[in-house]
């Protein structure tokens, strides 16, 4: 673990990403420790901007920004995880389904893939959301439905050229069953070009949803996101311009950060998908 | 020739087959919504007769298959019934705003390619030098601040800050320079990611074009480097440019929706968005089923337009259908 650290910390990019991705996270995980309530309402301190007792200032009811602000990005970086392993089980498993199964099914699955590409992302999961409700539990459904079909499609071509590799022909004629060799010999062999999909995807997620949050279809108060901090921040811009800083400053390096940790790995992982930008 | 006839229809029939499956798709989604329409728009004002009388014209008394097939049939000519709202046509209404949409849409586009390429091949000229990676590292940049966020700065700064351009709307009806200033912010917002991913693009494709013998040969004869690059390097090297055109187009306007929201311009995304607010789903699959046209649309185009600029691409196809 330490000497793959060491890997992407020497990639090009990839020593900001980890730098960037640490305050991330220390933002998520350490600042609600030491900050004040998020939610304390302290009317006639509203507006203020930045000083020692509030770092990003405070928002319309007075609350503590640099506090919302922590836990906007804990709940962005949940969100994340969260619609990132929905997609990839539920890509891994009809990717894996496509390729080993008959031809009618492959059919079957790669269709369904181009139906639901044939959806702009952001137009999918505004769709499933209008139809759906707005809500954090059907965002994180609509996003992770919006990428599966890249993670559907990546372990099914990734499959195929398994499918006939000896050692899989063996062990089918061995007569292990079809999830032993799934689970034992598939897997583990399509599985990097997965992980590095995965981390490539996460900012765009923590984007979809921030901007789903931000035009009032995602995440809806009291829960809070980067998305309804910024929802929040613009209703009241004329008023005051700080509350909305924070949110897109730690929006923007959540996915500048993710972005070049994942292009990091990806070229220690995997230097041959290095063409593409 | 009559490879390439085979090969484009094959094209335009499959685009054609994913339409209807995505009209398929959103239709059986439709079906899933808990809770019946009637009480929705109705409100608790709700009565059996109202109830009747609305799923009579909207025709959802009738059996599944029927109304799949009957949406299909009349959406293809272009009939997606009447706005239950507004009482008036839908198609009207989004062919109204359908033209804002577009040009928003196209103009980033045409902005990001245009700043875009240039940026690429300078990086890609002197690959390492300062240059380079100062465009490397502002590349990254501009793609990962997602584009509303983008919106929202551009509006504080150039309309309430320093107010140099038009806050809301989409400028007088027949008046190209009032249109026009209302769409830069927009545009602009929009194109920022995809200057900085075709910058990335085209150096890296750019960089491998000159890595090639060809270039090489052309460089020892002497051509003199500016059209070694200009002439002959960037015109194979803009070809990964126009396949992604397609994928571009489609983000552009998913981006547009927001874009349009935060500029208070009318077009797809206000019209979808006002609909969702007042839960009038036929806007909404009819404003989704256009866009998934668009896109779609752009794609086949996208693929055959690769097909007839590249020639190995058009050999490989021969070859493939012999």
């Amino acid at each position: 673990m330490r000497a793959f650290l060491g890997r992407i910390w020497r990639e090009k990019g990839g020593r900001t990403g980890i730098l960037l991705v640490a305050l991330i996270l220390c933002i998520a995980l350490i600042v609600p420790l030491l900050a004040p309530d998020p939610n304390k309402i302290d009317v006639p301190m509203r507006f203020l901007p930045p000083s020692l007792l509030h770092p990003l200032g405070t928002d319309n009811l007075g609350r503590d920004l640099l506090a919302r602000v922590a836990v906007g990005t804990r709940s962005a970086l949940w969100i994340a995880c969260v619609v990132i392993a929905l997609s990839m089980a539920g890509g891994l498993t009809l990717g894996v389904i496509a390729a080993l199964s008959g031809r009618l099914v492959d059919r079957l699955v790669t269709g369904f893939c181009d139906i639901v590409s044939a959806f702009p992302s952001y137009i999918l999961v505004f769709s499933l959301v209008a139809l759906y409700g707005a809500g954090l539990g059907k965002l994180v459904v609509a996003i992770a439905l919006a990428f599966l079909p890249q993670f559907a499609r990546i372990t099914r071509s990734q499959a195929l050229t398994l499918r006939h590799r000896p050692f899989i022909e063996s062990a089918r004629l061995m007569g292990l069953p079809a999830t032993t060799i799934i689970r034992r010999h598939v897997l583990p062999n399509i599985v990097g070009p997965v992980i590095v999909l995965a981390s490539m995807n996460i900012p765009s997620v923590i984007t979809t949803e921030a901007a789903m949050s931000f035009i009032g279809l995602g995440v809806q108060p009291p829960q809070t996101s980067l998305g309804t901090l910024i929802r929040d921040g613009y209703v009241f811009l004329d008023q005051s311009w700080w509350p909305i800083i924070g949110a897109v400053a730690v929006l923007a390096i959540a996915t500048l950060g993710c972005t070049l940790l994942g292009e990091a790995l990806r070229d220690v992982v995997d230097p041959k998908l290095r063409r593409e930008p | 020739m009559s490879d390439a006839v085979g090969i484009i229809w094959r094209r335009v029939l499959t685009g054609a087959l994913t339409v209807v499956g995505a009209i398929t798709l959103l239709f059986l989604l439709i079906q899933f919504v808990p809770g019946d329409l009637a009480s929705i728009l109705y409100g608790p004002r709700v009565t059996d007769a109202l109830r009747a009388s609305l799923a009579e014209r909207m025709g959802t008394d009738q059996p599944l298959p029927v109304q799949l097939y009957l949406f299909l049939s009349h959406a293809v000519r272009g009939d997606f019934g009447t706005n239950v709202i507004s009482g008036r046509p839908i198609l009207d209404e989004i062919l109204g705003v359908l033209p804002n949409t577009l040009a928003l849409a196209l103009s980033a586009l045409g902005l990001s390619l245009l700043i875009g390429i240039p940026l690429g091949a300078l990086a890609a000229v002197r690959p390492g030098s300062l240059a380079d990676r100062i465009l490397g590292a502002l590349s990254v940049v501009l793609i990962t601040t997602p584009s509303f966020v983008v919106a929202i700065l551009l509006l504080l700064v150039f309309s309430l800050a320093l107010d140099w351009l038009p806050v809301a709307g989409a400028g007088t009806p027949g008046d190209p320079v009032d249109q026009l200033a209302h769409l830069i912010l927009p545009t602009t917002a929009l194109a920022v990611g995809w200057i900085g991913y075709l910058a990335r693009l085209v150096r890296a494709s750019l960089l491998e074009v000159l890595a090639e013998p060809h270039v090489r040969t052309l460089r020892a004869y002497g051509v003199p480097e500016w059209r070694v690059i200009l002439i002959y390097a960037l015109r194979p090297a803009l070809i990964p440019v126009i396949a992604i055109l397609g994928m571009a187009l489609g983000d552009l306007i998913g981006g547009a929706l927001f874009a349009e929201l935060i500029f208070g311009r009318p077009g797809l995304g206000t019209l979808a968005y006002n609909a969702v607010v007042s839960r009038n789903f036929a806007v909404v699959q009819a404003t989704t089923t256009v866009i998934v046209l668009v896109y779609v649309t752009a794609n086949i185009a996208v693929d055959i337009l690769s097909g007839a600029i590249d020639p190995r691409f058009r050999r490989t196809a021969g070859e493939e259908a012999r």
